[in-house]
């Protein structure tokens, strides 16, 4: 393996600089409004430098994708450039899964010891005496202390808009492959049709979570005060939808991207880091189905 | 698979840029290292400033110089400022300067990500800071942030403390799959992964551990911020969650967390005790799967942090056993090390002292850790300075020693010029004395029942803490010493060999020292 490439070091660069003023920027006026928001004072000047972080932020975005955009298109980046992407997005892939392990975790220590221990179940059964009315069951429909936490009335039917959810979602993944494919194949104007087709199911789903939402606040009481039951289903499902919505951006560049004529059959791997994204989002949703929706 | 710099524009991969905006805008792998490693070193003086302050408190019974309120924030932000801004920032730092050098690559694997990874870090640290600033004070619950002292009785200022996580989080996550990715695409060519130096192999591990679990923790104080914020209940029983729930997700990340202080150590002094010892690291292979089998274990054990909370019995027994296990591939790497010394050509440089009395002294930290995994004599330690002592063990002569042996051994690389070996074997033997009359006591005290995260204590205490506070103060005092040490270094002094050290061995060494700004345009052949 004597060949030798080069491999691209960078000039200096402005971005990563950017990237960490709009971040801290938009982070500390977050915690600003909340913090001053409960104190009741006014968070005016906090919303500002948020904007303004947040358009750093976005600025930093198109810049710095832009700046590798162009490398990339100029023959900068060797096979092994391509490699370093790839081991990159693959590990980027696996802390995600990371994180949402962690709400996964929550949900089934929860349903498995801390729900049932407060109903006096088990080798920590003691905990009843805390609320002796409280009943363990789940979903959980009544809380320890309803005053507190008053429980929701019903939850979301599974074999209904999640069902179809699930099945926009994982059709989501197949278009994406088939447009892979197209990709490989060089047929263009295939490529188009089933990336437009992958973004549509996507949003399709956007549409039918946010519906759900609604759905769960006005009619079911089922939110995010509404005791752990509400806490684990939102925070579950919350972070998932913003991940589809970050994946459906994605994917929606690559498609301006192959409007205008990047990516070849052979060089394609912002095509498919934005797949493999879009992969990973779909299998996490599969988790969240069984163990959310329907156990 | 080899990588030559790519020289496509003119001049300016021969040398840094001049002035601040080399720093602000570089992709240097030696610039982001030495601003890592600034970095680490502001906020040692800085956590070790509040360590001054709670060991002032405890010189005397009686409460003297801050009030509990102050206290409970300086033993906080000591902890906090100590494990995320002193010790992890120093081994990336080190990984920066050392790996690509190490593995025979130009640069790390994406270096504008390697250049927001440190950024990222000031940032973070000033809004950690600034909580000190805040209405209600810093956050005082501890650096393990406990529910529900963290969300119901935290002070206002902990959203600020949970961004800061967030942002320490997204830095250390991206620094290692940088690691990752420069070690698994960028070794030079025959360079096989059981050719790796020790150094690279525990790095690749410990960023393995890094991405596996700072997700978690950035999924736990989300929750807190959730809890805090919008009204959730998971870490609260009156919906349903659980305090403990807390516990058991931070202690997810708590644990493998700990070896992500001690792994780059390990690696790093099992190439300076070859150095100085003139022989080869005594069992290469069993040291990689030792590191491997401490990684694999240390997901397994969280739970002997909780062992007083009231889980399950057998609960107890299988976090015991686990934990337990560890000692069998620390046992493994210790014999080695002293294997490897044994019958060596031996000489006492500063490295070679650090790392020695690293052996020794983490030694004295594991073994204390086996004692707090007995669950039931466990009960008795919880929560007492004997805990505080066991864990200082660990990192004070364990990680921070293995920073400092680390630095002296590879300062001549990185400046070119020889250290005062005078002045190192000082600051070598006031630590080495001064940490441990600040920990050693703390052993007794904790046994005989002193709490820890007090401001004030029994009377019966007193003469122990006054010794432990003297250790700390000279301890503390003796690190201004080891600053005077690199400046001197970097100003001047003996001109330093592409190989200063008769014994090391390893593709730096073939490097000039300083070496060029990119280190291997074209990548050597490793046999």
């Amino acid at each position: 393996m004597a060949t030798t490439q080069s491999y691209y070091v960078p000039e200096q660069s402005k971005w990563p600089i950017i990237a960490t003023v709009g971040l801290v920027t938009t982070l500390a006026s977050v915690a600003s409004i909340l913090v001053d928001g409960a104190q009741g004072e006014s968070t005016t000047a906090a919303w500002v430098t948020f904007f303004i972080g947040a358009t750093i932020m976005a600025y930093m975005l198109f810049g710095w994708f832009g700046n590798v955009i162009r490398e990339s298109r100029s023959g900068l980046y060797s096979q092994q450039m391509d490699r370093s992407f790839r081991w990159g997005m693959s590990w980027f892939i696996f802390s995600e899964v990371m994180f949402f392990a962690a709400f996964f975790g929550a949900l089934f220590y929860a349903r498995t010891f801390a729900v049932p221990w407060l109903g006096g179940a088990g080798d920590r059964g003691s905990s009843h005496m805390l609320w002796e009315n409280f009943q363990a069951t789940w979903p959980l429909l009544n809380n320890p202390d309803p005053a507190t936490f008053p429980a929701p009335e019903g939850i979301i039917e599974p074999w209904r808009l999640p069902l179809v959810n699930t099945i926009l979602l994982v059709s989501s993944s197949v278009t994406v492959t088939i447009a892979h494919h197209a990709l490989k194949n060089g047929h263009r104007g295939q490529i188009k049709l089933w990336l437009a087709a992958t973004i549509v199911l996507a949003l399709g789903f956007v549409f039918l979570q946010a519906d759900e939402y609604i759905h769960a606040y006005t009619e079911l009481n089922l939110t995010l005060r509404s005791g752990i039951y509400g806490s684990t289903f939102f925070i579950l499902t919350g972070f998932h939808g913003a991940h589809v919505m970050l994946g459906t951006l994605m994917l929606t560049i690559m498609l301006i991207r192959i409007h205008k004529g990047h990516f070849d059959p052979e060089k394609h791997f912002g095509f498919e880091a934005a797949s493999w994204y879009w992969h990973f989002v779909d299998v996490v949703w599969l988790g969240l189905f069984v163990f959310v929706y329907v156990l | 698979m080899s990588a030559v710099i790519d020289t496509h524009t003119e001049d300016h991969h021969h040398g840094p840029a001049k002035g601040i905006m080399r720093w602000i805008l570089t992709t240097n792998h030696k610039d982001i290292g030495t601003m890592y490693l600034v970095f680490s070193f502001t906020m040692f003086l800085l956590g070790g400033t509040m360590a001054m302050v709670i060991r002032a408190e405890l010189f005397q019974p009686g409460l003297q110089l801050v009030v509990p309120a102050f206290f409970n924030q300086m033993t906080t932000m000591h902890g906090l400022i100590m494990v995320f801004g002193a010790v992890m920032p120093a081994f990336v730092g080190l990984a920066n300067w050392m790996i690509p050098m190490m593995v025979g690559a130009p640069d790390m694997a994406l270096p504008r990500m390697n250049n927001w990874s440190f950024w990222l870090l000031p940032a973070a640290f000033t809004m950690l800071v600034s909580t000190l600033f805040m209405k209600g004070g810093a956050p005082n619950f501890g650096w393990t942030f406990y529910a529900p002292l963290s969300t119901t009785y935290g002070p206002p200022s902990t959203t600020y403390f949970i961004f800061a996580i967030h942002m320490m989080g997204i830095s250390s996550i991206m620094g290692a799959i940088n690691v990752i990715a420069t070690i698994l695409n960028l070794r030079a060519p025959g360079m096989t992964l059981m050719k790796m130096p020790l150094f690279v192999w525990t790095w690749l591990i410990t960023a393995f551990l890094l991405i596996a679990v700072m997700p978690v923790l950035a999924g736990v104080v989300t929750m807190m911020l959730m809890d805090i914020n919008f009204g959730t209940s998971f870490f609260n029983a009156a919906g349903g969650g659980d305090p403990v729930m807390f516990q058991h997700v931070f202690w997810f990340f708590g644990h493998p967390e700990v070896y992500i202080m001690i792994l780059p150590a390990f690696g790093a002094v099992s190439h300076i005790i070859p150095a100085f010892a003139r022989k080869r690291l005594f069992g290469y292979a069993s040291m990689v799967y030792a590191v491997g089998a401490i990684a694999l274990l240390s997901f397994v054990v969280w739970a002997h942090h909780m062992f007083t909370v009231g889980i399950p019995v057998a609960g107890e027994l299988f976090f015991m056993y686990a934990t337990m296990l560890i000692a069998v591939p620390t046992g493994v790497k210790v014999f080695n090390w002293v294997a490897t010394m044994f019958r060596g050509s031996m000489t006492f440089e500063a490295p070679m002292l650090f790392a020695v009395a690293f052996v020794i002294l983490f030694t004295i930290g594991g073994f204390s850790g086996l004692m707090l995994a007995i669950a039931p004599a466990d009960f008795q330690y919880q929560d007492t300075y004997f805990v505080v002592a066991h864990f200082h063990y660990v990192l004070v002569p364990g990680a921070i020693f293995g920073i400092f042996a680390s630095a002296y051994f590879w300062l001549p690389k990185w400046t070119g010029h020889m250290y005062d070996e005078t002045l190192a074997k000082t600051h070598f033997w006031l630590s080495f004395i001064g940490m441990n009359l600040a920990f050693f006591p703390m052993h007794f005290l904790g046994l005989a029942g002193m709490p820890r995260r007090i401001p004030d204590y029994a009377l019966q205490f007193a003469d122990f803490n006054m010794i432990s506070s003297i250790g700390a103060f000279m301890f503390g005092a003796t690190q201004l010493l080891f600053l005077f040490i690199v400046i001197k270094c970097v100003r001047g002094g003996e001109k330093a060999p592409a190989k200063p050290w008769e014994g090391a061995e390893g593709l730096e060494w073939t490097l000039p020292s300083p070496p060029p700004y990119h280190s291997f345009t074209t990548p050597p052949e490793v046999k």
